[in-house]
C-alpha cells in the first residue's frame, strides 16, 4: 500500500518536473542565446493559460484552446521580442530585470483588466478524465500520465530540433558567436525572434496543461517563473540537458520532500508537530538542493563555467 | 554647488515639510504617507549599497525585509500575548522597545545576508538575480508554512512599539523617529561610500580581477558590503512592520523585492538621494494612478518600462544630468 502511494507520489514528481522543464528550455534558450534574463516569463504561462480557458470555455473544446494558448502565448512572445525585448540585448542584466519586472506588471494587470480577479477553471478534456490502471494494480490519472508523455515528447522534440536541423545549428551558432553567424548571412534579429516565440509557446503550452490541474489565475505564472530559475541554477544557464536533468530533479524533490518528510518526523516527533515542521522543511528542499549544487558545482550541474 | 547635492538638500527639506505642513493643516493620512515614503527609503538606501556600490543586483532583499518586519513580531508578540520569549535555555522576555528591536533585526538581517550572501557571491551576473530571487522565495514559503507566526495569515501587533521619551502612535512622532533613520543611514551610505572600504568596493564592481591583483579580495568586500545593505533593509522591515503594525509573509515576497529594486532605479542607481526620490515618486503614483483607477500598477508598469527604456539615470539623472557617471 504505501509503496504504491510511494509510485504515484514519484509519478506525480514527475510529471511536475516535465511541466517545469517547458517553463525552464525557453529561459535558458533565451539566455543561451540571447543572454537576455526574461522575468515576464511567468506571464507567458499565464498567457497560455487564460487562452486556453477562454477559448475552451467558448468552444467547449479543450483542445481548440490548447491550440490557441500557444497561438497565444507564441504572438505574445514574438509581439515582446519586437517592442521591448531587443532594445535590451546590449544592455546590462539590471536593466533587462526592470524592463521585464514592468512587463509582468503590464501583463498581470492587463489580464486582471480583461478577465477579473476571480481565477477561471479548465475543465480536463473528457477523453482523458479518470483514472487509469497501471501495471502493479496502481490507479493513477490519465491526464497527468498524459503530461508525462507530452512534457517527455517535447523534450524529444526539442533535443532534435536544436541537434539536427537547421534551425538548431543556427541557434547553436548563435550561442556561439553571434557577430559570426551575423557575417555568415543569417538574419540574427529573426532568428531572436523565432526563439523567443519558441520559448514563450512552450511556456504557453505549460500553462494550459496545468492550467486544467490547478485554477487560472493572475500571478500563477511567477512562482513557476522562480522554480524554473532554480532548474536553470541547478542545470547550468543555457543547457538544455541540463533544464531537463534539474526539472526532474526539482520535481521529484519537492513532491516526495511534502510526502516523505512529514512521515520521517513523525517517527520521532509528535503527529501534529512532525506535520508542520515536516511541510515547513519540505518548502524549503529545492532551494536546499539549490545551494548544495551551487556549492559543488558553481556553474550547474552541465554548466560549460 | 552641484546640482545634485541642491536636489538632495532640497529632496531632504521637502520630505521634512509636507508632513509638518500636512500636521498643521490636520491632515495625518498624508503624515502616515510621508513615513511609508521614508521607511521604504530606507530599504531604498540598503539595496543601493549593495546594487549601486558594489554592483550587485539583489532580487531577494525582500528576504531581508522580511527578517527585518518577523523579528519585530517574534519580539514583540510574546509581551501582547504575555507570555516570555523563550524559557529554554534561559528565560527571555519578548520587548516593545524600538532600539532593542532594531538592533535585533538588524543583526537577524546581516546573519541572513551572510548566509545568503555568502552562498550567492559564488557565482555573479544572470546566476546571481535567480539564486537571490529563489533565496528570497525560500524564506517566503517558510513563513508561509511555519505556524508559529500566523502563517499565510501574518500577525498583528495591536500596539505600536516604544521610543524612549516619544508617543509613537502620534503619526508625526512616529513619522519624525523614521526620518532621523533615514537620514543617519544616508549619512552611513555616503561615508560608507567615500571611505577605503567603499573604493575597494568601487574597485570589486568595475574590474574583479585588477582589485584581486593589487591584494583585496572581491569576495570578502562584496560580502560585507551585502551584509550592511541586508542589515539596513531588515531595519527598515522593522519600521514597516510598526508603521503597519502587521506582518505578513507578503513582506517577503519577491514583488516587494521588485518594488524595492524599482524605487531604486526609479530615482537612480548609486545616487545617494535616488532611494529618497524614487520612493517618494512611486507613493506618489500609487496614490495618483490608485485613485482613478484600479490597476494602477498597469500604468506603473509601462511608465517604468518608458523610463528603463528611454530615460536611463533614474529621476536623479534626469534633474541633475550625467555628471557623476558610474562606470
Amino acid at each position: 500500500m504505501s509503496l504504491m502511494l510511494l509510485i504515484e507520489q514519484a509519478l506525480n514528481g514527475l510529471q511536475y518536473g516535465v511541466m517545469l522543464f517547458l517553463m525552464a528550455a525557453g529561459l535558458t534558450l533565451v539566455f543561451g542565446v540571447m543572454g537576455l534574463i526574461n522575468l515576464a516569463h511567468g506571464s507567458l504561462y499565464m498567457i497560455g493559460a487564460f487562452a486556453c480557458a477562454a477559448v475552451a470555455a467558448a468552444t467547449g473544446n479543450f483542445w481548440l484552446g490548447l491550440a490557441a494558448s500557444l497561438a497565444a502565448a507564441a504572438a505574445a512572445g514574438a509581439l515582446m521580442e519586437l517592442t521591448v525585448i531587443r532594445r535590451l540585448y546590449a544592455r546590462d542584466h539590471l536593466d533587462q530585470v526592470l524592463a521585464t519586472f514592468a512587463l509582468i506588471l503590464v501583463f498581470s494587470e492587463g489580464t486582471r483588466w480583461v478577465f477579473g480577479s476571480f481565477p477561471l477553471y479548465l475543465d480536463i478534456p473528457r477523453a482523458l478524465a479518470g483514472p487509469v490502471r497501471l501495471p502493479g494494480g496502481i490507479d493513477y490519472p490519465l491526464y497527468r500520465l498524459v503530461l508525462i508523455g507530452v512534457g517527455l515528447s517535447v523534450a524529444a522534440g526539442l533535443f532534435w530540433l536544436i541537434g539536427r536541423t537547421r534551425l538548431g545549428i543556427r541557434i547553436r551558432a548563435g550561442e556561439a558567436d553571434r557577430e559570426m553567424i551575423g557575417a555568415l548571412g543569417v538574419d540574427i534579429s529573426r532568428l531572436y525572434t523565432i526563439v523567443f516565440a519558441l520559448g514563450a509557446a512552450l511556456a504557453g503550452l505549460a500553462g494550459a496543461l496545468v492550467g486544467a490541474l490547478q485554477s487560472v489565475q493572475v500571478g500563477m505564472g511567477e512562482p513557476v517563473l522562480i522554480l524554473a530559475f532554480v532548474v536553470i541554477v541547478i542545470g547550468g544557464i543555457g543547457s538544455i540537458k541540463g533544464a531537463l536533468v534539474g526539472a526532474i530533479l526539482v520535481g521529484m524533490t519537492d513532491t516526495l520532500g511534502r510526502f516523505l518528510l512529514p512521515i520521517a518526523f513523525s517517527t520521532f516527533m509528535e503527529r501534529s508537530q512532525a506535520m508542520s515542521v515536516g511541510a515547513a522543511l519540505a518548502s524549503m528542499l529545492i532551494y536546499i538542493l539549490m545551494a548544495l549544487v551551487l556549492v559543488v558545482r558553481p556553474g550547474g550541474l552541465f554548466g560549460r563555467a | 554647488m552641484r546640482r545634485e547635492t541642491v536636489l538632495n538638500i532640497v529632496l531632504a527639506l521637502g520630505l521634512l515639510a509636507v508632513p509638518l505642513a500636512a500636521q498643521a493643516m490636520g491632515e495625518p493620512f498624508i503624515v502616515t504617507l510621508a513615513t511609508k515614503v521614508a521607511i521604504l527609503a530606507l530599504a531604498g538606501v540598503g539595496l543601493n549599497i549593495a546594487l549601486g556600490l558594489g554592483g550587485m543586483v539583489s532580487l531577494g532583499h525582500a528576504a531581508f525585509f522580511g527578517i527585518g518586519g518577523y523579528t519585530m513580531a517574534v519580539l514583540a508578540a510574546p509581551v501582547q500575548a504575555y507570555e516570555p520569549l523563550m524559557t529554554w535555555p534561559f528565560e527571555l522576555s519578548g520587548t516593545k522597545s524600538m532600539p532593542v528591536i532594531w538592533l535585533a533585526a538588524m543583526v537577524a538581517g546581516a546573519l541572513g545576508a551572510l548566509a545568503i550572501g555568502a552562498l550567492s557571491l559564488r557565482t555573479s551576473g544572470v546566476y546571481f538575480i535567480m539564486i537571490t530571487l529563489a533565496f528570497g522565495q525560500m524564506l517566503y514559503y517558510f513563513a508561509i508554512s511555519w505556524p508559529a507566526y500566523g502563517g499565510e495569515d501574518g500577525i498583528s501587533i495591536y500596539v505600536r512599539n516604544g521610543f524612549p521619551g516619544l508617543n509613537t502612535l502620534d503619526p508625526i512622532q512616529f513619522f519624525a523617529l523614521a526620518y532621523g533613520v533615514l537620514m543617519a543611514a544616508l549619512m552611513v551610505s555616503w561615508m560608507l561610500a567615500r571611505s577605503g572600504f567603499g573604493l575597494a568596493l568601487a574597485g570589486a564592481r568595475q574590474n574583479p580581477a585588477r582589485s584581486a591583483a593589487l591584494g583585496i579580495r572581491p569576495y570578502s568586500v562584496k560580502l560585507t558590503a551585502f551584509v550592511i545593505s541586508g542589515a539596513m533593509t531588515a531595519l527598515a522591515g522593522a519600521l514597516f512592520a510598526d508603521l503597519n503594525r502587521f506582518v505578513s509573509p507578503s513582506m517577503l515576497n519577491w514583488q516587494t523585492s521588485g518594488e524595492i529594486m524599482v524605487l531604486v532605479i526609479l530615482g537612480g542607481v548609486a545616487r545617494l538621494f535616488g532611494p529618497v526620490a524614487g520612493a517618494a515618486l512611486f507613493i506618489l503614483l500609487e496614490h495618483w494612478l490608485g485613485g482613478f483607477s484600479e490597476y494602477w500598477k498597469l500604468f506603473l508598469g509601462l511608465a517604468l518600462l518608458g523610463i528603463v527604456l528611454f530615460a536611463r539615470g533614474g529621476l536623479i539623472g534626469t534633474l541633475a544630468g550625467r555628471e557623476v557617471a558610474h562606470d
